[in-house]
């Protein structure tokens, strides 16, 4: 069974909803970006996203796009943030961690060596924002034969002819994109999320995780209640953003961190 | 390089021209790309559509325009025949507006409201800000910050036109970042929004529908140097940025294999400097939705371009581009900014013409190119744009004395 698998059926078991963390690799540097990685599931994260830096980040709001320039400038990369993977793992070795970001980095690896070399680092899904179905065919038979998971991502406008299109290469989890929009600006309405999960699991199995414009424990709970998942990402960013130089710089991303562990651990009861 | 039968007939259902090209975006963008797809496809196949994009090509924008022959340019350079193909006498003053005309015409057809798009000399922008006045649209343009200083009377000409200009100021502030803007705007506005890409590049159906769109500019010379000459031309020169004045020019005439058809890139300050040659310079990466040749470094990170001409500051290009440059069937070639700003004196000074910065570049590889060609061989030169814009970056770039004092 994958990391990922084990993960939602312990979950399922304590009758709960994983909290997915998302942080940019090498923001704002190598060493601080790494203590917070390591410090993620300590802190609550039972699910692990790490950002993979890119100059053009299309789909981002500008909290993760000053993140991936941060990362960039000091001397982030593809290579980086497989590194930083390696090191977590000898820190945790159960904790699912997902890699996000855009396609060009991974084709200038070469897909078929990426996914090897992912998968030997300790990476388990991969999430490709800019890589939909219509393309997909060259990236997921390498990640299938990795054994690593292709997260699809599946948005208000996947309507139920699209879905099956979609959630033909998913494995792992489903992320649902909560907004028509990019990371860290608005929030949808509960209403709208709720009928939303539902639509998705008459197309599927797998667990789903919610994330876009989730910014506050109270909101996660929220989402913990109806989805698998609750992923919250510009919102830690920013409060690492407002702590970059300061004692804070891992310990206040943490603590926010805590506070979300806590409102998708109260969620059920 | 084997030849193919034809070079005319991609891209295939998926969008892709070769290995490149494709649809590259996010998956809340998708749903719309296929609608944007499919209303082009009824489209173009439509007569009255078709009628009415001819008869505002006719009426509004003034086609055809001339392929004017430049006799003093001609001698100056003293080899071939050097005609000018007149995009800069269209109305707002360079080719953008032919396929503006076709994609605002599609827009409506769609229900749309609300128009975007991104701009980089601002000649893209004015096109679209005015035709989203003629049919009433609202109307965002994205522009880098650097550009929108260096193309200042273009950013007064789409506000005075009623179009909300927005300043973007990430990355180098250019065209790319533009583009990135572009598309954010569009994902968080899927509902209402018709993006009005302005150039050949982009994901399925752009590169293909710009590139139609943008034909009648090779059509007409067909039929002008078949009239003028008697004759195909012998070859075709065109400036690239993201390359749809080229494509117009050059895609009605990639099955005659007789004549030779020559793209130039911006080469800044130098291919061993900062410039704006992707073909050259770059390699096959995934940027704003395709696959084509892109500047970048081993990690996969997108460099920043430079070139005195805005439109052509660009990292990357259309990905019908690409694969003509891999079959071989179009040289692509590239033009340092000096070069540009001589052919953009000549022109003016021999000929009476204000070029485009971006035109400038084709004329500059047209002086390379005629010295050792026969007299009769006969060259047409895409002048895709006035270059009334550009008086501030050549005052800059020459200098007060040039000007006798009068900057
Ligand atoms: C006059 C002119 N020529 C050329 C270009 C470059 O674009 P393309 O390569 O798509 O023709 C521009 C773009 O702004 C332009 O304004």
């Amino acid at each position: 069974m994958s990391r990922i698998a084990k993960r939602f059926a312990k979950l399922k078991a304590e009758n709960r909803a994983a909290l997915v963390t998302f942080i940019t690799a090498g923001d704002p540097d190598r060493a601080t970006s790494q203590a917070l990685l390591d410090g993620m599931p300590a802190a609550g994260a039972d699910i692990i996203e790490l950002g993979m830096p890119f100059t053009d980040p299309m789909a981002d709001g500008p909290v993760i796009e000053l993140a991936a320039g941060r990362a960039l400038k000091a001397g982030g990369s593809l290579r980086q943030t497989l590194e930083m993977v390696t090191a977590f793992r000898k820190t945790d070795a159960e904790t699912p961690v997902i890699l996000m970001g855009y396609y060009n980095p991974v084709y200038a690896w070469g897909p078929e060596k990426f996914a090897k070399d992912a998968a030997q680092a300790g990476v388990d899904g991969l999430i490709i924002v800019d890589l939909p179905p219509e393309e997909a065919d060259e990236l997921v038979p390498f990640l299938r034969a990795a054994g690593i998971d292709f997260i699809v991502l599946t948005t208000p406008t996947s309507d139920d002819a699209r879905l099956p299109v979609v959630l033909a290469n998913a494995s792992g989890f489903v992320y649902y994109v909560s907004i028509a929009g990019i990371t860290g600006t608005a929030s949808a309405a509960q209403a709208a999320i709720d009928e939303a999960v539902a639509r998705i699991r008459r197309h599927t199995g797998l667990p789903v995780c919610v994330g876009f414009g989730i910014k506050a424990p109270a909101q996660a709970a929220e989402i913990a209640r109806v989805a698998d998942g609750a992923v919250v990402g510009s919102a830690i960013v920013s409060v690492l953003a407002d702590n970059i130089g300061k004692s804070g710089a891992v310990s206040a991303p943490l603590a926010l961190v805590k506070d979300l562990a806590a409102g998708v651990r109260g969620a059920r009861k | 390089m084997q030849s193919l039968n034809t070079y005319r007939a991609g891209p295939d259902e998926r969008g892709h021209f070769g290995i490149f090209g494709g649809r590259y975006v996010a998956e809340t963008l998708m749903p719309l790309i296929l609608e944007v797809e499919k209303a082009y496809g009824a489209a173009k196949a439509d007569p009255a559509f078709q009628a009415e994009f001819r008869s505002l090509l006719a009426q509004y924008v003034g086609r055809p325009n001339p392929l004017y022959f430049a006799r003093r340019l001609t001698e100056a350079f003293g080899g071939a025949k050097v005609f000018l193909k007149r995009e800069d006498l269209n109305h707002t003053g360079a080719h953008k507006i032919n396929n503006c005309i076709g994609q605002i015409l599609l827009a409506r057809r769609m229900g749309k409201q609300r128009i975007i798009a991104e701009t980089g000399a601002g000649q893209h922008g004015v096109a679209t800000a005015t035709v989203c006045a003629l049919f009433g649209m609202r109307c965002v343009i994205y522009m880098g910050a650097t550009d929108i200083e260096r193309q200042m009377p273009n950013v007064y000409r789409m506000k005075l036109l009623g179009a909300e200009v927005k300043p973007v100021t990430s990355g180098a502030a250019t065209l790319k970042d533009a583009m990135n803007d572009a598309l954010r705007d569009w994902v968080s506005n899927v509902t209402d929004t018709y993006y009005l890409i302005g150039t050949v590049a982009g994901p399925h159906p752009y590169p293909a529908m710009v590139r139609d769109f943008q034909s009648v500019i090779g059509e007409e010379v067909r039929d002008q140097i078949m009239a003028q000459e008697g004759r195909l031309p012998d070859s075709l020169v065109a400036c690239i940025g993201g390359g749809s004045n080229a494509m117009g020019l050059f895609h009605p005439f990639l099955d005659d294999k007789s004549v030779r058809i020559i793209g130039v890139e911006a080469a800044g300050h130098g291919l061993d400097k900062l410039h704006a040659a992707s073909l050259t310079g770059g390699k096959p990466g995934v940027l704003h939705g395709n696959r084509t040749y892109l500047l970048q470094d081993a990690d996969g990170q997108i460099a920043e371009a430079h070139s005195i001409s805005a439109g052509l500051d660009y990292p990357g290009i259309g990905p019908e581009h690409s694969w003509l440059h891999e079959t071989g069937r179009v040289e692509y070639v590239s033009v340092t900014d000096d070069e540009a700003v001589v052919a953009f004196q000549q022109c003016t000074r021999l000929e009476g013409i204000i070029p485009a910065l971006e035109s400038s570049h084709a004329i500059a590889h047209a002086a390379k190119l005629t010295p050792g060609l026969p007299k009769d061989h006969l060259m047409v030169v895409n002048l895709s744009g006035r270059g009334d814009k550009d008086v501030s970056t050549i005052a800059k770039a020459l200098g007060d004395e040039h000007l006798g004092g009068l900057v």
